[in-house]
């Protein structure tokens, strides 16, 4: 893994053409985000065959099925639940989660502290386009304070989860974030992400133009993702600090990149440690055929 | 020795079953009267290269168990009431796409938290209906420590054959009872694996429609890269909504167990060839009228017994040709009245079905299904003991 491969990037060769067209709005961030991802697989030239998709319910959900691989759309806030049960049966594969603001923070927020502290080698990609868009536009644990949601219809009251923070402070091996107006540094963020031996957590700001921007009068889609310059502060900090957590919430202002670093003993490795102290052996857990 | 004697209880014999039947994954989380199934994997897995992990709630194990079971891997989770309702969720997923999986289910006294050290059998309609939507689902209820290991296992035989979720239904009683058993060899165990698709990726679908209902699973891996939906799919296992194909979908589903009933459902029954009085009884409760089948005809009342073992698909037949002959049926039931409701259905409109209740924690004793007996027989009135049904 990491060699550059000799085949240019199609991302094409890693789509299932045959569901296009797809169903994703125009101007919505995770086409890029989804783009980005598959990008960063064909730079690690990781063997298809080896790669599993978990994704849960909303928009962030349904981009498993565009995948050529084994992809599984599982159930409302679980997939991490079901891929650390599929990592734990069949760790040889590469198992990536790709999961919303609500699905990942609201519904399924136990399931990613726990899968933080656990540190199994799974990559969770959250796309966060602060709102619930497939159930119409309502608010979302990360929906910014002020913004117009139809559950929000005032004006959003509630403060928005800083997911990384979140993370981090659970133990995650590594945390960084990203916005879709910078591909390759998203791409370069996954890479990282991937080939981190533990649980790594990465936040993709990304646009919901339709509903949320429409609803906020944020622009256009080119708009709204240029206007993410505004919002980016690169982040230098040392990621050997793991006592980086300030707060909770989200400041004004988002820090890409890696955010943190936690090496620590990664899950599967830790448990089969466990297992010979317990005399176990090493045989298939699956039957052959 | 292709037996050996153990003093072991029902909760262990549980686990041990699961082991015998490959169950090589366990994700849990602990609630009473079933955490011994939890402790029991805990330790036993890691020495067979099985994988335990306990989850941060019944939510996440049940998604873990899925999971790994969608890998290739034989899984299991046990639990009780309040975590059976976590469960029902993932539990729907694995019924809809078809997902082998085994869920024990450890009853004690509900609704809610309930009492926990106490037995119940009040999930009886959940255990078939707990989930929203139609579905699939096997049900098997064991009535003895040694019946528990042959059932759990037989539970993976039938999960892995027919990919369904199946659901080991057991109460506080059967789960804490303590037995000498003469366990099956090894040599003696059958396991089922699921059937893996020969077909090339080009031809295979993950859902295909064949004549026994069952369609052959993709190993994730192997190449195949098939998608997996919770979403109503059609037989290539990506979503529609196009109502020929959701029908097609749904009735393969929905009737793919009634293909396989003979295989599917197991009953016990016990002097019904000249009985008067039937009995149905399950679980704990179903010894109990075991020897109240002996009492009452150390009375010269013709009692018999019908006890399932498979509680769904329900032992209908059965029950229609024993009912086509009896007086009466009694159906004595550690809750306010739930397998009667099921048992009233399949009864001819002139046999009255007398329900038997008992819902303040306490086992269900043959005393009191003997003296439904008696009352059914006429011999004596019990206050208390009401006739749902007159002829």
């Amino acid at each position: 893994m990491g060699a550059l491969t000799k085949q240019p990037f199609d991302v094409e060769d890693y789509l299932r053409l045959d569901l296009f067209p797809h169903f994703l709005c125009p101007g919505c961030g995770h086409g890029i985000a989804l783009r980005a991802l598959l990008w960063a697989i064909h730079e690690l030239d990781i063997d298809r065959d080896r790669l599993a998709f978990v994704s849960g319910i909303g928009c962030s959900g349904r981009l498993s099925a565009y995948i050529d691989a084994d992809t599984f759309h599982v159930t409302h806030g679980r997939p991490l639940a079901f891929a650390s049960g599929l990592k734990l049966a069949r760790p040889e594969m590469n198992v990536i989660v790709i999961t919303g603001d609500g699905d990942c923070l609201a519904i399924g927020g136990n399931h990613l502290i726990h899968s933080c502290r656990r540190n199994l080698d799974i990559t969770c990609l959250m796309l966060n386009n602060e709102v619930y868009g497939m159930t119409g536009g309502q608010g979302s644990p990360t929906t910014s304070l002020d913004r117009y949601t139809t559950t929000t219809p005032l004006g959003n009251h509630e403060p928005a989860f800083d997911a990384c923070e979140l993370a981090t402070a659970a133990g995650a091996g590594l945390v960084g974030r990203e916005v879709t107006m910078q591909v390759p540094s998203v791409k370069d963020l996954i890479k990282e992400g991937i080939s981190h031996p533990g649980f790594a957590f990465i936040e993709i700001i990304s646009d919901c133009t339709e509903i949320y921007g429409r609803k906020n009068d944020l622009g256009s889609s080119a708009e709204m993702v240029l206007s993410q310059k505004k919002d980016i502060l690169p982040t230098y900090i040392d990621v050997t600090d793991v006592d980086a957590v300030e707060q909770p919430f989200r400041p004004g202002s988002w820090q890409t990149g890696v955010l943190s670093k936690n090496e620590r003993p990664e899950y599967y490795e830790a448990y089969m440690d466990y297992c010979r102290q317990a005399g176990g052996n090493s045989q298939s857990r699956s039957d052959d055929h | 020795m292709s037996t050996r004697r153990e003093n072991l209880q029902g909760n262990r014999a549980c686990a041990l079953g699961a082991i015998a039947a490959g169950c090589r994954f366990y994700a849990g989380y602990p609630i009473t009267p079933s955490s011994e199934i939890a402790e029991t994997m805990a330790l036993e897995l890691p020495k067979v290269g099985g994988v335990f992990v306990q989850m941060e709630d019944e939510i996440a194990s049940m998604g873990a168990v899925v999971g790994a079971s969608m890998g290739g891997v034989k899984a299991m989770t046990a639990t009780s009431g309040p975590g059976f309702s976590l469960k029902q969720e993932n539990l729907g997923y694995a019924a809809g796409t078809e997902v082998p999986c085994v869920v024990v289910n450890v009853m004690r006294g509900g609704p809610t938290t309930g009492m926990p050290t106490r037995p119940a059998q009040g999930d009886v309609m959940q255990s078939r209906w707990g989930t929203h939507g139609d579905h699939p689902i096997i049900v098997l209820t064991p009535a003895s420590v040694r019946e528990v290991f042959i059932q759990t296992v037989h539970a993976f035989n039938l999960s892995e054959r027919y990919r369904v979720p199946v659901v080991v239904l057991l109460d506080e009683v059967i789960a804490h009872l303590t037995e000498t058993v003469a366990l099956p060899g090894p040599s003696k165990i059958e396991s089922v694996s699921r059937k893996w698709t020969s077909e090339s990726r080009e031809d295979f679908k993950p859902y295909a429609i064949s004549a026994d209902g069952i369609p052959a699973m993709a190993r994730p891996g192997d190449g195949y890269r098939t998608h997996t939906t919770g979403l109503t799919h059609d037989e290539t296992g990506f979503p529609t909504q196009e109502p020929e194909q959701v029908e097609r979908t749904m009735m393969r589903l929905l009737t793919k167990l009634e293909k396989h009933r003979d295989d599917i459902e197991q009953f016990e029954t016990l002097q019904t060839e000249d009985a008067e009085i039937l009995i149905v009884a399950f679980g704990i409760v179903g010894r109990a009228a075991a020897r109240a089948v002996n009492d009452a005809r150390a009375s010269g009342l013709q009692a018999g017994l019908l006890r399932p073992i498979t509680l769904w698909p329900f032992p209908e037949q059965m029950l229609k040709t024993i009912a086509s002959r009896v007086r009466a049926v009694i159906v004595p039931e550690m809750n306010a009245g739930q397998l009667c409701l099921e048992v009233e259905r399949l009864c001819p409109d002139a046999v009255p079905v007398i329900p038997v209740n008992r819902i303040d924690g306490e086992p269900i004793e043959p005393h009191q299904i003997v003296a439904a007996v008696e009352t059914a027989a006429g011999t004596t009135m019990q206050p208390g003991t009401t006739l749902t049904r007159q002829a």
